[in-house]
C-alpha cells in the first residue's frame, strides 16, 4: 500500500522545526510501524539525505525507548500499545500519517522525533528507590507479602517509562509515571519506611522538572502500554496528603 | 513546604467540595419555589431573611465567598502552570479520543459558571442586599416576586438552563476528581463515589433546571 | 599458551568463601580517591556501579541509551534461577551447579559455575529487599516455576517481565547513588576505545551521541558490562542497538576473546515476515509446554495449516526425541527446526517457519485454561501477526538470542588486561556451550552485585598509591586520535549503501554458515565472504551528515565495522573446534542419528583468542577445563 507521511523534522534542540512530506509505496500490512520508518530512512540515506531520527530499541514493547505521536495519538491509534508494536495493518492504503515527537516542556526535542526524557530519571533519583545496600538484605521469605499486594505492586512497577502519559496529557503531567513508582514502593513492606519522604521529594521533583498538574482526564491510562491504572495517582495523592498531615 | 501542584489541587478540591455542599443547601432553598404561589412567596422570603440575619450563616457565607475566589484563583494558577508545561501543541491532535470532553474543558465550563455567577449575584444577591425590594405581607423583602418575574423571560430561562448544564458537566468531573485529589484510591470506594457523583450531579442539575422551567410554564 | 584462570585452591564449596576471606581490601579513606569506570548500565553494569558506589568508590557510569532503564536486560521474560529449595523438591547448590554445567555441555569452568549457584539465593534476597515484585503464593511466600533442562522448581519470576523488574531494581539502586553524587551518570555515551597506561586499563574514549564530542575519561579500573553481540546476525531477538563494539575494542587492545562463536539460537521466535524487518520477537519458551511443533509431511506444501489432515503432519520433535518431545532443549529444538525448513518443509508465505499448534491442548484442556496460562502471549502474537492462535497454529522460527562467548575472564572476572573487568553477557564465563533458561539474569546479577564488588577492590588495593589518572597522557591522545580517524574514514567513504545493507548480508552469512550448524567448508566460505563484504563496506558505505551531531547512521556504521571483524573471528573459532558441543554443532561431528558428538579428549578447553595486529590471524590460547568434581557425560534427550 501507499502512505503519505508528514514528519516533524528539526535539526537540533534550538532549531525551528517543520512538518515535511514524504510518500512511501510498497508498504506491506505485516510491516511494523518502525519497519516502515526504517524503509523511509533507507531511502533517504541512499539519497544522501539525513534520515529521520527516532527513538527505538527493543522493538518488543518493553524498553520504553520508542514513542511518537501518530495522527495525534501517543503511540498511534491503538490503545495500550507501544509504537514498536503498531503494525501497518492499522492504516489504509492512501492514508496520510502525521508523525510528531512527544511534546512537553519537560521533554525538549533533541532532533526530529527524538526527545530528552531525562526528567524521568531525575524524579526517580529524588526517591524512587528503597534505601538498601547490597548485602543488607534478609532472607527473602522472612517478610511475606500478600498475593494481592504483590500483584498490585507489580501492576504499578510494570511502567516502562516511555512518556506516553505525558505526551497524551493536556497538561503534560507526569503524575502517572511518578505515582506508579510511589505506589509500587509504598505497597511493599520494604518500601514503607521511607514512603513519607519519598512521596514529598518525588512530587516536588516532578514540579521542579516542569510537568503540569493531573486533571484526572484519564487519557494516560488509555494510552499507557502497560495499562497502569489512574487509581495509582489517587494512591499517590493519598500518600502525599498523609505525609503532609503527619510531617513533623 | 513550598506550595506545589498537589497542594494547589488540594485547595481546588476543598473549595470545590464546599461549593458542592453549598449547592445542596441552595437547591433545598430553591425547591420552595415549587410550592403553591402564595405559600411559596412567604416561605421563600422568610427563608431568605433567615439566611441574611444569622451570624453562623454569615460566617458560612464568607467561607462561600472565599471558596469561590480561591477556586477561581487556584484554577488560574494551575491553568497557567499547565500551559507552561505544555507550550507547544500538536499539528494533528487526536488526544481527545481517549478522554471525556468535559474533563478536558473544566476551565471553559468554570468560566461559563463564573459569568453566570456574576449575573446571578447582580440579579438577586445585589438587589436583595443593596437594592430596594418591596416587602411581603410578613414584612420580609420580596425576593420571591423578583425571582419569579425574572423567570417569565424565555431567553433568561434558556440561559439559566444552559448554565446549569455547564455546571452539571463541571460537577460530573469535578466531584470525583476532587475525591481523587483527596486520595480515595480503593477501587470499591472509588466506584461508590463515582456513582454517588453521578447521582449528586443528576439531582443538582435536574433540580436547578426544573425550577425555572416549572416557574416559566406555571406562569404562562 | 595456557591461561591461568586463578581459581582458588580447595574444595569446590569452599573456593568462593576462601577467596572472599582472603581478598585484599581498600580502606574507606582510600576508596574515595579511587575512580572506577563502568561501561554499560544494564543489569550487570547498574548493579556493579551501585554496589561499588555504596562502598565509597567514585563511579563514572556510561550507557548509550537515554536512561539506564532501557538496557536490553529489560526484555528477559521467563525468570531467574536460584536454589532456595522453597519447593522442598531436593534443590541445592550442587544440583544447580551440575544442571548448569551439564546444560552447558561441560564447557564451562567448575569453580565459576559453582559460585553462580552459590550466590543465587542471595540474589533473590537482594532483589526482594529492593522491591522487586516477584510472583507470590496466597500465603505471601515467593512462588517458583520450573524451566527447561532441570527437574526442580527454582525459577523466580515476575509475570513475563522478570528482566524488567530486576533491571528496575538495579536502576533504582544506581539512581540512588547518582543522587548521592557517588555515581556520575553519562547517558547517550558510547565507548569507542579502552586506554592502557603501562599495560593497565586506565580509561576510555567515549563519544557523546547527542553532540558528537569525543571525550576522555580516566579511572583506576574499567568494567565492561556491555551485554551480548547476538545482533551480529542482524535478525535476532536482541534490541536494535545491542552491539559488540566495546568488547571488540578491548580485544584489539589485548583482552582475549573466549569462545566467540557460541551463540544460542532460540527456537520460539516469530519468523521474519518481510525483507524490511529488522528484529525478531521472542515468544516465551513456556509455550512449548502445551504447543506441538510440526511441519507438513510434503515439502513445499502451500495449503493452510488447518486444511492439512492429521495424517499429513510431521511432529518431528516427538518423532525424533520421544522422551523430551516438544520440550527438547533449545539448541536441539532450534536445530531440528532449521533442518526441516532447509529441507523445504517450512511453512508460511516464505516457508521460513514451523507450526506451534495448540489445537490438541485446547481440545483437552479448554480455552479457559490455555488463556490463563498463555493469554498474554496469544494476545501479543495477535498484535504482531494479526493471527488468532486459538484458531490456527502459531508460526515460529529460530532466532539468534544469547552470546555464550565474550571476553575471556579469570575467576575474578578480570580480562587479560590488568584492571579491565568484564561482567554479565559481555564475558564468556558461566554458561559453557549452551545457556539454560533463566540463567542469564542470574549471571548478570551475581557478577554485578556479588562478584565484582569483591574482586574489583582486590585489584584496586594495589592501586591506592596510583595518582589520579591524567587524561592528558599520551596514551589517551593516541587512542582519541585513532577514534577520530576511524570516524573520519567512515564518513569519507561516501559510497552508495547504508550500514544496514552490510549488516543484513553479514547476518545472512553467519546465520547460514556459523549459526545452528556449521561445517569446515561452510566456515571457510564464510570467512572469505566476510572478508569480501568488509572490503566492500569500506568502499561502498554511505553515511549522511557529520560526526558532530546526532547521527544514527554513523552509530550503526561504527558497530557494523566491528561486527564485520567479530564475524570473522567467530568463524575462525568455530572452524578450530572440531567437535560438536551445545550450541556449537559441526556437521562433521555427529552421531549416525544426527546428535552432537563432543570430543573431551581434544577440546575440553576454552578458546581464548588474542589479537595480533591488523590483518594478522588471531593467536589461539587455551584454558584447559579441569573437571575435578564432576564427570562429563553425554547429553541425551532421546
Amino acid at each position: 500500500m501507499q502512505v503519505f507521511l508528514k514528519i516533524w523534522r528539526q535539526a537540533g534542540p534550538s532549531d525551528a522545526g517543520k512538518l515535511v512530506d514524504y510518500s512511501l509505496d510498497n508498504i506491506s500490512e505485516e510491516m511494523s510501524f518502525l519497519d516502515m520508518l526504517d524503509t523511509l530512512n533507507d531511502m533517504l540515506t541512499r539519497k544522501g539525505e539525513m534520515p529521520v531520527e527516532f527513538d527505538h530499541d527493543c522493538r518488543e514493547g518493553i524498553c520504553g525507548q520508542c514513542g511518537v505521536m501518530i495522527n495525534g495519538r501517543a503511540h498511534g491509534p491503538l490503545k495500550n500499545t507501544t509504537t514498536c508494536q503498531l503494525h501497518m495493518r492499522s492504516f489504509k492504503n492512501g492514508d496520510t500519517i502525521y508523525i510528531e515527537p512527544f511534546r512537553a516542556s519537560s521533554f525538549p526535542i533533541k532532533r526530529d522525533l527524538k526527545v530528552d526524557r531525562s526528567a524521568f530519571d531525575k524524579i526517580i533519583q529524588s526517591g524512587g528507590f528503597i534505601t538498601e545496600r547490597t548485602g543488607q538484605a534478609p532472607e527473602a521469605n522472612d517478610i511475606p507479602i500478600p498475593f494481592e499486594t504483590a500483584e498490585e505492586a507489580f501492576d504499578a512497577a510494570a511502567c516502562i517509562g516511555c512518556g506516553a502519559c505525558v505526551a497524551v496529557c493536556k497538561n503534560s503531567s507526569a503524575a502517572l509515571f511518578t505515582a506508579a513508582k510511589i505506589t509500587h514502593l509504598a505497597l511493599l513492606p520494604q518500601g514503607k519506611y521511607e514512603s513519607q519522604k519519598r512521596v514529598l521529594n518525588m512530587v516536588n521533583t516532578m514540579d521542579e522538572q516542569g510537568f503540569g498538574h493531573c486533571s484526572n482526564t484519564e487519557a494516560c491510562e488509555a494510552e499507557c502500554p502497560q495499562q497502569i491504572s489512574v487509581l495509582h495517582i489517587a494512591r499517590m495523592n493519598y500518600e502525599f496528603n498523609k505525609a503532609l498531615v503527619l510531617k513533623k | 513546604m513550598h506550595a506545589n501542584t498537589l497542594v494547589h489541587k488540594l485547595w481546588m478540591a476543598f473549595t470545590g467540595l464546599f461549593l458542592c455542599f453549598f449547592l445542596v443547601i441552595h437547591l433545598l432553598g430553591n425547591l420552595q419555589l415549587l410550592l403553591p404561589a402564595e405559600r411559596a412567596q412567604l416561605q421563600f422570603n422568610a427563608y431568605s431573611h433567615l439566611l441574611s440575619g444569622n451570624i453562623l450563616i454569615k460566617i458560612i457565607s464568607y467561607v462561600l465567598y472565599a471558596s469561590i475566589i480561591l477556586h477561581v484563583v487556584y484554577a488560574l494558577i494551575i491553568t497557567l502552570q499547565n500551559r507552561a508545561a505544555n507550550d507547544k501543541g500538536y499539528a494533528k491532535d487526536n488526544r481527545g479520543q481517549v478522554s471525556k470532553w468535559y474533563s478536558r474543558n473544566m476551565g471553559v465550563l468554570g468560566t461559563i459558571i463564573l459569568i453566570f455567577l456574576v449575573i446571578h449575584f447582580r440579579d438577586y444577591w445585589y438587589v436583595y442586599k443593596f437594592g430596594h425590594l418591596p416587602l411581603d405581607s410578613n414584612g420580609d423583602k420580596d425576593l420571591y416576586t423578583l425571582v419569579v418575574s425574572s423567570f417569565q423571560e424565555g431567553w433568561y430561562v434558556c440561559l439559566y438552563v444552559l448554565c446549569m448544564w455547564a455546571l452539571g458537566f463541571h460537577l460530573l468531573h469535578g466531584f470525583y476528581s476532587a475525591t481523587r485529589t483527596l486520595g480515595v484510591y480503593h477501587p470499591k470506594y472509588v466506584r461508590w463515589l463515582k456513582q454517588f457523583g453521578w447521582l449528586y450531579t443528576g439531582c443538582i442539575t435536574l433540580g436547578f433546571t426544573l425550577i425555572p422551567i416549572y416557574v416559566y410554564f406555571v406562569n404562562h | 599458551m595456557a591461561l591461568d584462570p586463578k581459581i582458588p585452591q580447595g574444595e569446590l564449596d569452599k573456593k568462593w568463601s576462601h577467596y572472599k576471606a582472603t581478598a585484599k581490601l581498600v580502606n574507606p579513606a582510600n576508596r574515595r580517591k579511587l575512580d572506577i569506570i563502568v561501561i554499560g548500565a544494564g543489569l550487570a553494569g547498574s548493579s556493579a556501579a551501585a554496589s561499588l558506589a555504596e562502598q565509597g568508590y567514585h563511579i563514572k557510569c556510561f550507557c548509550f541509551h537515554d536512561t539506564p532503564r532501557r538496557a536490553h536486560s529489560v526484555a528477559a521474560q521467563g525468570g531467574v534461577n536460584a536454589c532456595k529449595n522453597y519447593h522442598n523438591d531436593g534443590d541445592n547448590i550442587f544440583r544447580m551447579f551440575y544442571d548448569t554445567l551439564k546444560g552447558g555441555d561441560f564447557r564451562a569452568r567448575e569453580a565459576n559455575v559453582y559460585r553462580l549457584a552459590e550466590c543465587s539465593a542471595n540474589l533473590i534476597d537482594q532483589a526482594v529487599a529492593q522491591g522487586v515484585p516477584f510472583a507470590r503464593e496466597y500465603g505471601g511466600y515467593l512462588a517458583n516455576r520450573s524451566f527447561g533442562g532441570v527437574q526442580v522448581s527454582r525459577t523466580f519470576y515476575a509475570r513475563g517481565q522478570t528482566g524488567q523488574q530486576l533491571l528496575l531494581g538495579a536502576y533504582q539502586a544506581l539512581m540512588r547513588q547518582v543522587a548521592a553524587e557517588q555515581v556520575q551518570m553519562f547517558t547517550r555515551h558510547e565507548m569507542l576505545d579502552v586506554v592502557l597506561i603501562d599495560g593497565k586499563a586506565k580509561g576510555v574514549i567515549v563519544r557523546n551521541m547527542d553532540t558528537g564530542e569525543i571525550e576522555r575519561h580516566g579511572a583506576h579500573a574499567v568494567i565492561l558490562a556491555t551485554g551480548g553481540f547476538g545482533k551480529i546476525y542482524y535478525l535476532s531477538t536482541l534490541a536494535m542497538a545491542c552491539n559488540g563494539s566495546a568488547i571488540w575494542r578491548a580485544y584489539k587492545k589485548g583482552a582475549y576473546m573466549g569462545n566467540p562463536s557460541w551463540t544460542q539460537i532460540h527456537p520460539t521466535s516469530l519468523p521474519q515476515s518481510g525483507e524490511n524487518q529488522s528484529k525478531l520477537t521472542l515468544m516465551s519458551e513456556s509455550l512449548r509446554n502445551d504447543g506441538r511443533i510440526w511441519v507438513p509431511k510434503a515439502a513445499n506444501d502451500n495449503r493452510t495449516a488447518n486444511s492439512i489432515p492429521e495424517g499429513e503432519r510431521d511432529y518431528y520433535l516427538e518423532r525424533k526425541y520421544p522422551a523430551f518431545g516438544n520440550l527438547a532443549p533449545r539448541d536441539i529444538a532450534s536445530r531440528a527446526a532449521k533442518e526441516r525448513i532447509d529441507a523445504g518443509y517450512g511453512v508460511g508465505p516464505t516457508h521460513n517457519a514451523v507450526y506451534l499448534d495448540f489445537s490438541k491442548a485446547l481440545a483437552e484442556q479448554g480455552e479457559k485454561k490455555i488463556t490463563a496460562k498463555y493469554g498474554n502471549l496469544f494476545r501479543m502474537y495477535e498484535k504482531i501477526t494479526g493471527i488468532n492462535a486459538y484458531k490456527e497454529p502459531m508460526r515460529i522460527s529460530p532466532a539468534a538470542h544469547f552470546s555464550m562467548g565474550g571476553l575471556w575472564v579469570d575467576y575474578e572476572l578480570m580480562t587479560t588486561i590488568p584492571g579491565l573487568f568484564a561482567l554479565g553477557e559481555a564475558n564468556f564465563a558461566d554458561h559453557g556451550a549452551n545457556r539454560l533458561g533463566a540463567n542469564s539474569l542470574l549471571q548478570a546479577c551475581v557478577d554485578g552485585y556479588f562478584v565484582a564488588p569483591i574482586t574489583v577492590p582486590n585489584y584496586l588495593a594495589g592501586e591506592i598509591r596510583a595518582a589520579k589518572v591524567d587524561i592528558n597522557d599520551e596514551a589517551f591522545a593516541i587512542a582519541e586520535k585513532n577514534v577520530r580517524q576511524q570516524i573520519d574514514t567512515l564518513l569519507a567513504i561516501k559510497g552508495t549503501q547504508p550500514a544496514d545493507h552490510f549488516h543484513k548480508q553479514l547476518g545472512r552469512i553467519l546465520y547460514d554458515k556459523c549459526g545452528l550448524s556449521r561445517s569446515a567448508e561452510g566456515l571457510q566460505q564464510a570467512i572469505a565472504e566476510i572478508r569480501d563484504l568488509r572490503a566492500s563496506f569500506y568502499i561502498d558505505l554511505t553515511i549522511p551528515g557529520t560526526g558532530n551531531e546526532i547521527n544514527s547512521e554513523l552509530e550503526k556504521a561504527l558497530r557494523v565495522a566491528d561486527y564485520l571483524e567479530i564475524g570473522e573471528l567467530m568463524c575462525i573459532d568455530a572452524l578450530n573446534r572440531n567437535e560438536s558441543c551445545g550450541a556449537h554443532f559441526r556437521e562433521e561431528y555427529q552421531t549416525p542419528d544426527g546428535e552432537a558428538m563432543r570430543d573431551d579428549a581434544h577440546y575440553a578447553y576454552v578458546s581464548a583468542w588474542q589479537y595480533d595486529g591488523p590483518g594478522l590471524p588471531p593467536i589461539l590460547n587455551k584454558e584447559n577445563l579441569h573437571f575435578e568434581f564432576v564427570q562429563p557425560t553425554v547429553r541425551n534427550y532421546k
